[in-house]
């Protein structure tokens, strides 16, 4: 095939996007345009390395921390939340052999997720919106500094993502618990008690002789605990939401509502209880659900203590619920008791939880060696590296003595929070997305495993370099959100530079596979309403039908 | 007291090579997962003592930071200590208001900054002439924010602002504000 009829109908003409399940197109749509999102947080991230090198002519302060506040979101809720909702939106039936519940709450999830990002994407850029995602009261309602309108249109988008989410937990629960038409009936409620950890007919604590079965499997059980997190969260952003509108609102009516009505550590507190059920939360139980569910896919093997793996997830759930505190070691008004339970204590747990998900991961490949090494497997071993990496970093900073020197610093943006991200999490999500590949594609044939090969290793040679020059200048003082104007930190910042441009041209290695694998007219057609009219998963399931 | 950048040098130290181990174990299992040899499952005792050490890992830190950080000890009891110097500085439309034009103390002294917010929510940062952080705090409106600190070294360090408090926030810098004397 010649190069301009691969781009237009990519490799071997094998994608065909006429040919594909509702579901697969949602599923499809979501990752698709998570991915996009994906490389505008990669352009954002980028445009900030280029900053904190030297302040860039042209881009003023304003805008610089607009840049700021929009990148984690558009990274969080625009790119992850929407892979990750695709693939669980698909995985789950998947798994659970029924179809979904809705593929129309489906799609307004995908709606409503992919257009409150715009919205909020595009009032941080026209109006500069730049509280940063951490909203410290009263500095959200400080319209000294932001226009009112633009911040209630920045609330909107993170409004419509809320929404979209909901209905993203409604759909995975009702999906868990639902007998499909001519299925054999189940008892919903027993279904989703199994799955979020709550049945103690089943509990790893009965006697052996008592114990039932558990009615989920371990990938079910790690999507729902995950997706509790993701509710609990979605609630938390949307009361906060409302909150900052009620400010918005009357201040664009000419009234102003007293700023300090409302407690600023009791805020903090609860924006961070609400904020650390994504990090310390649905990511890290979402992760370690996908490792496992990866682990016996490559290996066609049972997981390694399965039943541990299972109580893990469940620990880390309850663990996600109390450890908001280690973000708050610097506040001097914060209970001691807090800082040390809380803070340090429980968040050590997080060492044990995701410490085990990494070693059961491990032992399970190993149970099938000789593996090879494909795409799937290459990128779930960064994603394992990741963690490996960023966890103790994390629990480093999640302490009393050593918070008091770390806070604020690029230490806790760089080897934690970006190599958690980028390297553990964004490659756990490669493997599953060159797993599920020819699983939604109907057998599209990836367009050059050498350029995957590339994708692999600019991505983690970036990802962990980026996180360690970042961590460098962090140990030596350098803050994150602030500006420097003196080349105080130049040198790791260059190195940082270098780093983050080894992932963006790692992304733009893996955009080009993917549009020259199903062709620029698979990737519109994906877009478009699908022409089979089924809720089966894969035609072939619709064949059987 | 030992000065923060010790801790900050053995926190290099430990961490660089906490990860070359890891990144060297990875290199290996990637290894060894592709080459032919014998395929088994870890035994459930050793499983056990893997659980063990992640416990005493993560608690450990924990314990010996707290021991060995004299900081801690002193952050955590403020209230029973006597400061031989205090500065009460005001924080207000993202300007620091000191009580003299130069903070002045002596190496050795217990020092307690005693910081207050009119408005927003800001950081307290006390930094070395390299730049490097000797210590902070968040500076919330509505509550006391107290730090107590004792210098090891004579030198000038700059005050600055180490929380986001809006575009403005960045230029809350005040440099060799703070002079410590021998």
């Amino acid at each position: 095939m010649s190069f301009k009829d691969t781009f237009l109908n990519g490799e071997k003409g094998l994608f065909k996007p006429d040919g594909l399940t509702p579901m697969q197109k949602l599923a499809l749509r979501f990752v698709v345009t998570g991915v996009l999102f994906y490389g505008l947080s990669a352009i954002e991230g980028m445009i900030m390395r280029m900053y904190a090198i030297a302040p860039i002519p042209g881009i003023n302060a304003e805008h610089y921390f607009a840049i700021l506040t929009a990148h984690p979101l558009v990274g969080i809720f625009g790119s992850s939340y929407s892979i990750v909702f695709g693939a669980f939106l698909f995985l789950v039936p998947f798994l659970m052999k029924k179809p979904l519940w809705s593929i129309k709450l489906g799609n307004w999830s995908f709606i409503l997720v992919t257009f409150g990002t715009l919205t909020f994407w595009g009032a941080g850029f026209i109006a500069h919106y730049a509280p940063l995602y951490t909203l410290y009261w009263p500095l959200p309602a400080d319209f000294s500094q932001f226009g009112p309108v633009g911040g209630a249109i920045f609330i909107l988008g993170i409004a419509l993502v809320m929404v979209g989410t909901l209905c993203f937990v409604i759909n995975i629960f009702k999906t868990i618990s639902y007998t499909p038409e001519g299925h054999e009936k189940v008892d919903g409620k027993a279904m989703f008690w199994s799955a979020v950890g709550f049945r103690w007919k089943e509990s790893i604590f009965r006697k052996k002789s008592k114990r039932e079965e558990n009615l989920t499997s371990l990938p079910i059980a790690a999507i729902a605990r995950g997706t509790v997190d993701t509710a609990l969260n979605a609630g938390i952003i949307t009361f906060t939401g409302v909150l900052i509108l009620v400010y918005m609102v009357a201040a664009i009516f000419g009234h102003s509502l007293e700023n300090t009505a409302i407690d600023a550590l009791l805020y903090k507190n609860w924006f961070w209880w609400g904020l650390d059920l994504i990090a310390d939360g649905l990511v890290l139980i979402f992760v370690a659900g996908t490792w496992y569910l990866l682990a016996m896919l490559i290996t066609g093997k049972d997981l390694y203590m399965a039943r541990i793996a299972r109580l893990a997830l469940w620990v880390e759930m309850v663990v996600s619920w109390t450890v908001w505190s280690h973000h708050l070691l610097s506040d001097q008004a914060q209970p001691a008791i807090l800082k040390i339970v809380s803070g340090e204590l429980v968040t050590a747990f997080e060492l044990i939880t995701q410490g085990l998900a990494f070693f059961i991961t491990l032992i399970t490949l190993w149970s099938a060696r000789p593996l090879k090494m494909t795409n799937p497997l290459k990128f779930l071993l960064g994603g394992l590296l990741g963690f490996g990496l960023a966890v103790p970093a994390g629990i480093i900073q999640a302490d009393i003595g050593l918070n008091r020197i770390l806070h604020n610093t690029q230490w806790i943006i760089g080897p934690h929070v970006h190599v958690a991200i980028l390297v553990g999490l964004t490659m756990t999500l490669y493997s599953a997305i060159y797993y599920l590949l020819p699983i939604l594609t109907n057998g599209a044939e990836l367009y050059s495993q050498k350029l995957a090969n590339w994708h692999f290793w600019l991505h983690l040679i970036g990802g962990v370099g980026m996180g360690a020059f970042m961590g460098m200048a962090g140990l030596k003082g350098m803050l994150r959100r602030t500006i420097y104007y003196e080349g105080e930190y130049s040198i790791y910042m260059i190195l940082a530079g270098l780093a983050g441009s080894l992932l963006l041209i790692s992304f733009l290695l893996f955009l080009y596979n993917v549009v020259m694998t199903v062709g620029v007219k698979g990737l519109i057609g994906i877009y478009q309403p699908a022409k089979l009219k089924t809720d089966a998963l894969l035609p072939e399931q619709q064949a059987a039908e | 007291m030992i000065d923060s950048s010790v801790v900050l040098n053995g926190q290099t130290i430990a961490y660089t090579l906490y990860a070359i181990a890891v990144l060297l174990f990875m290199a290996w299992f990637g290894i060894k997962i592709t080459s032919e040899g014998k395929a088994g499952v870890l035994k459930t005792k050793f499983f056990i003592i893997l659980v063990i050490i992640l416990t005493i890992i993560g608690v450990s830190l924990h314990i010996t930071t707290s021991a060995t950080i004299p900081w801690v000890t002193i952050d955590l009891n403020r209230g029973d200590y006597t400061p031989d110097k205090s500065f009460e500085i005001t924080i207000v439309d993202h300007e620091f208001k000191l009580p003299e034009d130069k903070l002045t103390a002596k190496v050795g002294e217990l020092v307690l900054f005693d910081v207050k917010t009119e408005d927003l929510t800001y950081g307290f940062g006390v930094f070395r002439e390299d730049n490097s952080m000797v210590c902070q705090m968040q500076v919330v409106p509505g509550h006391r924010n107290d730090l107590l600190w004792k210098f090891e070294k004579p030198g000038k360090y700059t005050i600055r602002s180490t929380e986001y408090s809006g575009p403005k926030g960045h230029k809350m810098i005040l440099k060799d504000v703070l002079v410590i004397t021998e």
